[in-house]
């Protein structure tokens, strides 16, 4: 690691100020601190947010749900408010990484950065969510943009996220072996006016996609059975090392009917 | 056996400082004035060096100095060795090129080192190692066996034609081929076994200390075989001479294997402690680990085995290519012949073997001896051909292996080896029982009305540890003896300290070698203590590889506790005015036999230190050592079964049951053996489905540097394992033991894979058999 300056700011305000070209956000810093140890980044500040008061915590209001960005995975993962309204993303929340990656990791580290292979994009994307920032609010469909980039512009921060429950919802990974992030990921939401949402990470070439074949085939029968007849085009997939486009073609279905059968 | 002897569940005495935090690692070592090292090192597979400009990093803050691979060769530090020599069927020595510790004018791997540079601090030797400008022209690369052995590959070293290291044969070709002529059945098959990378948990490090005053060099460092360092190192790579260097090798966070090798850094850090005049540091990062410590395994075969039209196996053929890396290290020639070819008989009676070698150079690591160093390879290709057999005849794999089992020993291989002792069927039975084999189609219907496919795959296996006598190595090309020695030290108050050749990395020495003392000696295992590591401290020892601490490390104890006990015996036989023949030793006395009459062993001992009143011709003191050279190598053998299930829509395999039933002959403590067995399997189990090492075909560049693409084996994707012991006592040493660190990892591969053959029914798959190959072997 090269050396760097390291900032806690106490508010978001005081957070964006700090912010420059040369400063990176560390909101957990589970890829961002690795990279920087391989010296692959080089920030010549870090602003950390998991100090921020107002950026933490997760409210249920009715349906409504709120985590702020800097709610750790662990957070998620145990809460009981969530888990009443929103058990599937209470789930997604606990196969991310191991144990020291989830009670440091952050929701809105992972998505700020947009990993093609992390498991919240897919569980936002999912859900419909709203992601809110210091300077607006954005739907998930436009946040995430492609491999490692989002809508964010320079210096922009996530402060939480939004969404109104889903009637159910499931999250089925098939883990890389070695890294444990998705090969593929695949979340479920049948929302509260029947419309249906399939969120697909760890495949795309692109990253994160929606899947509109199996989502209008679930709309009309929310059953495993209704994936059989969809088609994932392996063209449109990543191929690596360890699962070839086709493997995670067939990856993507198999991982949506066990969602679908996990969907509470 | 006491609760503290031979045979007792004692718990590891040197746990406490482990789990604590207390170990004391290289990286713990801090002297005065120590300073930082990292290597600068080839970003490319192949290239020629064309200039080193350090000018800019020799000027940054903290640098004391940057060395290159011309300093090294002004100052006349050696090649580094390879410590067997084979010569070619033709009869020609292998073809050796030169491996510099700096390279000075071509970088033949990714991560090859190129200079070193010293500094105040780690980051800035860091800082600095990326201003070093090296001037580099790419050379193309090749990192598979076969395709370097191809008309127009890269060409590696000038010494070796066709990147060729040796074309190397053992056994009958001719009497084999007739035979397989003969057969009435042949079982053909293209086997791979993958290239792994050794993940000790504790990196490589060294510190290389100069004291002027005194003209003497210390080096601490992460080794298995302290004492076979110093000669190497004074020996052929002129770094000091040997009465002038004292190596340490404290604690040591692993080795299996990848620390008996003797590696540019601790060579160039003790030769930079003298260029420079201070201590020099160099603690290895997980990415060096990955990219430097030399690899394993990698062989590409193809077997032929030949049976008569009673399923005998009449004849076997085994044509290997083996891929040694881009430098060969201290046993890579070994680990490919005479560790490999020579186990091809497994536990059959084959009258005929032909195994042919080629040894090839390839822009990658070195590949080196790695826990079972040949013995995996040749069990993986004996037990994949073995039930692949039992699929094509129509016939039980059970009933297949146990026709054709050696029962008659001393059984004489055509390879060399001669089988001491076993009981093939003994292991055969407990492992059978255990796993329930009679059940199993029960249990694959029972899968399969949960949509899983089950399979059932064993393995049979014998090795040979102990890698001695001496004399045999010798005449098969080996440049050292492969004995054992051990010094006993009573104390003056009578406790015992042992100084051991051998080295423990986690084998739990510090335990098993006091046991022997205790079930001698009758102490209590708190007196015991063993000495290992240092030169300074301990005589010349051979060090810790091939299972060898406990048949050949642990029997030179016991001849040492002999001629103790003979000593101890007779001046207890003074004090007690007895005959010495009459004197027994026993929870801590001697005792004269029949009688009520003894002496303390702390009194016998405290009147060999005062010597007031010896026997007539003895000298004072108590302290006797021992060379142990065995008679025999030694052959643990066993059979594992291990049973799957495969879930058809992902590829994923779970292993079910894992039964591992072991002759390990006569067993100190059964606990550490058992976790000795628990590690190797991991490993084993590691190299069949997870463990997968790749590196670009074109750049060299290794792709699974890290654990984000290198998979090792984890608590849970592991079950409970079932162990059984059936012993038959080795018979060619004192304490009848056969050795027990390797067996895990030589004879668990084949079980798994011959396991998730039979539940996908298709034999075309190879190692690391991942979730996504064993999904596409189901689409076929």
């Amino acid at each position: 690691m090269y050396a760097t300056t390291y900032h806690r700011p106490k508010s978001i305000e005081e957070a964006g100020q700090l912010a420059s070209e040369e400063a990176m956000y560390l909101s957990g810093g589970q890829t961002l601190l690795p990279t920087m140890k391989q010296r692959l980044a080089a920030p010549e500040s870090l602003i950390d947010l998991r100090h921020i008061d107002e950026l933490k915590g997760i409210s249920v209001e009715g349906r409504k749900v709120r985590i702020g960005a800097a709610t750790t995975h662990f957070e998620v993962a145990s809460s009981d408010a969530l888990a009443k309204v929103c058990p599937g993303l209470c789930h997604l929340a606990s196969l991310v990484g191991d144990p020291a990656v989830r009670h440091m990791g952050t929701i809105g580290g992972s998505i700020a950065n947009n990993d093609p292979a992390a498991d919240y994009p897919a569980g936002l994307l999912g859900l419909g969510a709203t992601i809110i920032t210091n300077q607006r609010s954005l739907s998930a469909d436009a946040f995430f943009t492609g491999l490692f980039e989002t809508a964010l512009e320079e210096g922009e921060l996530v402060t939480a996220v939004e969404f109104e429950a889903p009637e159910k919802a499931g999250y089925a990974k098939f883990r890389n072996p070695a890294s444990r992030y998705a090969i593929t990921g695949v979340f479920v939401a049948r929302l509260g006016d029947g419309s249906v949402r399939v969120a697909v990470t760890g495949s795309g070439a692109d990253g994160v996609f929606r899947h509109s074949g199996m989502e209008e085939a679930l709309a009309g029968n929310f059953a495993a059975e209704a994936i059989d007849g969809t088609t994932v085009d392996a063209g449109a997939l990543m191929s690596d090392l360890h699962a070839s486009a086709e493997y995670r073609a067939n990856l993507v279905k198999v991982m949506a009917k066990r969602a679908v059968q996990d969907a509470r | 056996m006491g609760v503290e002897g031979i045979g007792a569940r004692v718990t590891r005495k040197e746990d406490k400082r482990f789990i604590t935090g207390k170990g004391r690692y290289t990286d713990d070592m801090v002297v005065p004035g120590m300073k930082f090292a990292h290597f600068v090192r080839s970003p490319h597979a192949h290239a020629k060096i064309g200039g080193i400009d350090a000018s800019q990093a020799e000027s940054m803050p903290g640098v004391i100095a940057v060395l290159n691979g011309k300093q090294l060769a002004e100052d006349g530090i050696g090649n580094i060795i390879c410590g067997w020599m084979i010569h070619s069927k033709d009869g020609s020595p292998m073809n050796m090129g030169a491996w510099r510790p700096l390279a000075e004018e071509v970088v033949r791997y990714v991560g090859d080192a190129v200079a070193i540079v010293v500094a105040d601090s780690k980051a800035q030797a860091r800082d600095a190692a990326e201003a070093v400008m090296v001037d580099y022209e790419v050379l193309p690369a090749v990192t598979e066996a076969a395709a370097a052995l191809e008309e127009g590959a890269p060409q590696i070293h000038p010494e070796a034609k066709d990147n060729l290291i040796f074309d190397w044969g053992l056994g009958d070709e001719a009497a084999t081929d007739a035979a397989l002529a003969e057969a009435a059945h042949i079982v053909e098959l293209d086997i791979v076994n993958n290239r792994l990378i050794p993940n000790a948990i504790e990196p490589r490090a060294a510190l290389g200390v100069y004291d002027e005053a005194e003209d003497h060099y210390t080096c601490y460092t992460t080794s298995q075989n302290p004492h076979v360092a110093r000669l190497v190192m004074s020996a052929f790579y002129n770094v000091a001479p040997e009465n002038k260097l004292r190596v340490i090798a404290p604690d040591v966070g692993g080795g299996f294997g990848s620390k008996i090798y003797i590696y540019p850094e601790e060579i160039v850090c003790l030769w930079a402690a003298r260029r420079t005049g201070v201590p020099v540091k160099w603690v290895g990062d997980r990415t060096e680990a990955f990219l430097t410590d030399a690899h394993a395994r990698d062989h590409v075969s193809t077997v032929r085995m030949g049976f008569d039209g009673d399923h005998n196996i009449i004849a076997l053929k085994v044509d290997t290519i083996a891929n040694i890396g881009a430098y060969m290290s201290l046993f890579s020639s070994a680990t490919p012949t005479y560790l490999y070819a020579t186990l091809l008989s497994g536990q059959y009676r084959i009258p005929n073997i032909y195994g042919n070698v080629r040894a090839v150079y390839t822009n990658t690591a070195p590949v080196d001896a790695y826990r079972g160093a040949g013995r995996p390879e040749a069990t993986y290709v004996l037990e994949r051909a073995m039930t692949t057999a039992a699929r094509e005849l129509g016939v039980d794999q059970v009933e297949l292996r146990r026709k054709n089992f050696i029962r008659e020993f001393p059984y004489q291989t055509p390879v060399i080896m001669n089988y001491d002792t076993g009981n093939f069927d003994a292991i055969l039975d407990a492992a059978l029982e255990a796993i329930d084999y009679d059940n199993f189609p029960a249990r694959r219907s029972e899968s399969e009305a949960r949509g899983k496919k089950r399979g059932i795959g064993m393995s049979c296996y014998i090795e040979a540890c102990g890698i001695a006598p001496s004399q045999a190595v010798g005449s098969l090309g080996a440049g050292v003896g492969l004995w054992e020695s051990a010094e006993v030290r009573v104390n003056a108050v009578g406790t015992v300290e042992i100084l051991t050749g051998s080295h423990s990395h986690g084998q739990g020495h510090e335990t098993t070698f006091a046991q022997v003392v205790c079930d001698r000696l009758g102490l209590p295992i708190e007196q015991v203590s063993i000495i290992h590591g240092d030169t300074d401290k301990v005589q010349m020892g051979m060090g810790t590889y091939g299972s060898r601490s406990g048949p050949v490390g642990m029997n030179a104890i016991a001849k040492a506790l002999d001629k103790v006990e003979v000593k101890a015996k007779r001046l207890a036989a003074h004090l007690l005015e007895a005959d010495e023949s009459d004197i027994e030793i026993s929870d801590g006395e001697l005792k004269v036999k029949g009688t009520d009459k003894s002496v303390p062993w702390f009194q016998m001992a405290l009147a060999a230190y005062t010597a007031h009143n010896l026997p007539e011709g003895m000298e004072p003191g108590l302290k006797e050592g021992a060379f142990y050279d065995p008679q025999n190598f030694t052959f643990p053998s066993g059979c594992y079964i291990c049973e799957v299930e495969v879930d058809p829509e992902t590829g994923m395999t779970e292993i079910v049951d894992f039964v591992a039933a072991d002759d390990f002959g006569n067993i100190v403590n059964p606990m550490i053996v058992e976790g000795q067995v628990h590690g190797g399997l991991a490993q084993g189990i590691g190299q069949a489905l997870a463990e997968g090492t790749h590196y670009d075909p074109e750049t060299g560049q290794l792709i699974t540097a890290s654990y984000m693409d290198y998979q090792m084996p984890r608590a849970q994707d592991l079950p409970a394992f079932k162990i059984k012991h059936e012993t038959t006592a080795c018979p060619s040493n004192p304490l009848g033991l056969k050795g027990c660190g390797e067996a895990g990892a030589i004879g668990s591969p084949p079980a798994v894979i011959n396991a998730i053959t039979d539940a996908i029914g298709n034999n075309d798959l190879t190692m690391p058999a991942t979730p996504a190959k064993v999904w596409k072997a189901m689409q076929n």
